[in-house]
């Protein structure tokens, strides 16, 4: 395949970026999205060029590292991550906008690469629970209903990629954040910060500048692992409950 | 509660569903009552004027009217200033568009803000035209809502100025109701199509209603 790129280039994150035009050849339809732009760095360095800087780590969709908004959809035409996007979702000849994630909240590092530790910071305001250390408790100790524990998994899905707030027109982090709350608050295990939870991660989500949520559907469109629109309700409602649970202690 | 409600994204949306729903409510009582005109001067009249006695006498003369719209006016107020407000947070979370355009949500979700100016500009004008009368066209009779109707629909701008707010409407409430209900918590993934059904029911049957009016007087079946 013959492609010509357009890519986001930015030499750091206080320089001004614009749109760089290559174009590159040999490009195989089983390469993923990151080995063809793996083929365009090698070419780049030989001819003593910066290469394009980018995110990746585990290159199998698990760990969430990766994400470039190609063609304005963010992780590519089609529903997964952008390293497990192959090249047979193009055709020989086309032109390709790749651009990094767009959020005030997510500052351009160099290139492609973005700083997505304000998710970091959200986690950290409640994101986890409180266990007792030691050795693990036996599996069968807390039973979880079949509904809550399938409710759980589907959040526990988010592998924290951003492709939600790079998808957002208002650049917001509800759906993250609500897949987090939702794993967490559904299981007995959630449930002692259950209230605490809800309300600190929303509050720093906030906090980070992150957009309000308009319900327009592009995170959930966007999202690799399928998290759905109706998550922001459920964690409306866990925010509401705790809101009105707390005011009355 | 208070201090957590209107420090919050979530908590000032919560304001706006709550005061869309209270407006919404009041929409569809207002396109109902307006159906009257069909039955003729004498019956919408007076229901025109039953609208003041309402209440009575437990209520004087023009209160519950006036409580009617005190409620209009804080709902009215809160939902555009939490608009307005989380906009302006929402323009700043994303500085840098992307070069790549494309259209992004439906029509209606990316007609809410400006739909929701015009709304309320409209709001500004028909208050004017039929309830004060201070920009009505020809002579403004307190009292006879039914000829101040047909005055209003028998100017082009008058008629213009209607379709569009209520064609704005339609979009509005259509987005509104949905989105109102996930704010609130109701959504989830059994009840999303009652509630888009219950939403789009709702627009159809609101702008439906409100234009038959105009369209009506246009005909010459209300003159
Ligand atoms: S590199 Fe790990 S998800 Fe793409």
């Amino acid at each position: 395949m013959r492609l010509t790129l357009r890519v986001w280039r930015q030499p750091d994150a206080d320089a001004p970026g614009a749109m760089v035009t290559y174009g590159i050849d040999g490009i195989s339809e089983d390469m993923s999205f990151l080995e063809m732009l793996d083929t365009l760095n090698e070419e780049l360095i030989l001819k003593g060029d910066e290469p394009v800087a980018f995110d990746h780590d585990c290159r199998e969709g698990i760990c969430g590292a990766c994400g470039v908004v190609i063609n304005g959809d963010a992780h590519g035409p089609e529903r997964t991550t952008t390293c497990q996007l192959h090249m047979r979702h193009f055709n020989d000849g086309d032109t390709i906008d790749v651009e990094p994630w767009r959020a005030g909240a997510f500052p351009v590092v160099k290139d492609l690469v973005v700083d997505r530790s304000a998710f970091d910071r959200i986690i950290g305001a409640g994101g986890y629970i409180t266990a007792p250390t030691g050795a693990a408790p036996e599996a069968h100790a807390t039973p979880v209903p079949k509904p809550d524990a399938d409710f759980a998994f589907e959040h526990a899905e988010c592998i924290g990629c951003g492709a939600c707030v790079a998808a957002c027109p208002n650049g917001s982090a509800m759906l993250f954040t609500s897949a987090k709350i939702n794993h967490l608050n559904v299981l007995p295990q959630g449930a002692p910060e259950r209230e605490t939870r809800v309300l600190d991660m929303v509050a720093t989500m906030d906090e980070e500048g992150f957009g309000g949520c308009t319900l327009a559907g592009e995170c959930a469109t966007a999202c690799p692992k399928g998290i759905p629109l109706p998550s922001i309700a459920a964690m409306n409602k866990e925010w509401l409950r705790a809101t009105r649970k707390v005011s009355r202690s | 509660m208070t201090r957590t409600l209107w420090g919050s994204t979530i908590g000032k949306k919560t304001i706006m569903a709550v005061s869309g729903l209270i407006m919404l409510g009041y929409l569809v009582v207002h396109m109902l009552g307006n159906l009257k005109i069909f039955f003729g001067p004498p019956e919408f009249n007076g229901y025109a004027h039953w609208l003041r006695t309402m209440g009575e006498p437990f209520l004087h003369y023009e209160w519950a009217l006036w409580i009617v719209r005190v409620v209009l006016v804080v709902a009215v107020v809160l939902h555009a200033v939490c608009a307005y407000q989380l906009s302006r947070r929402d323009l700043a979370a994303r500085p840098s568009k992307y070069v790549h355009k494309r259209a992004r949500a439906g029509y209606a979700t990316r007609t809410m803000r400006w739909g929701g100016i015009i709304l309320a500009l409209f709001i500004v004008w028909h208050v004017l035209d039929l309830t004060t009368g201070t920009v009505h066209s020809g002579g403004f009779q307190a009292g006879h809502p039914y000829q101040n109707v047909v005055d209003t629909f028998s100017t082009w701008y008058g008629n213009v100025i209607y379709l569009v707010a209520m064609l704005a409407l339609g979009l509005h409430v259509q987005h509104g109701f949905w989105s109102a209900a996930q704010t609130l918590g109701a959504g989830n993934a059994t009840r999303e199509r009652v509630l888009k059904g219950t939403a789009n029911l709702l627009a159809l049957a609101l702008t439906a209603g409100f234009i038959a009016v105009p369209v009506a007087v246009m005909t010459g079946v209300v003159s």
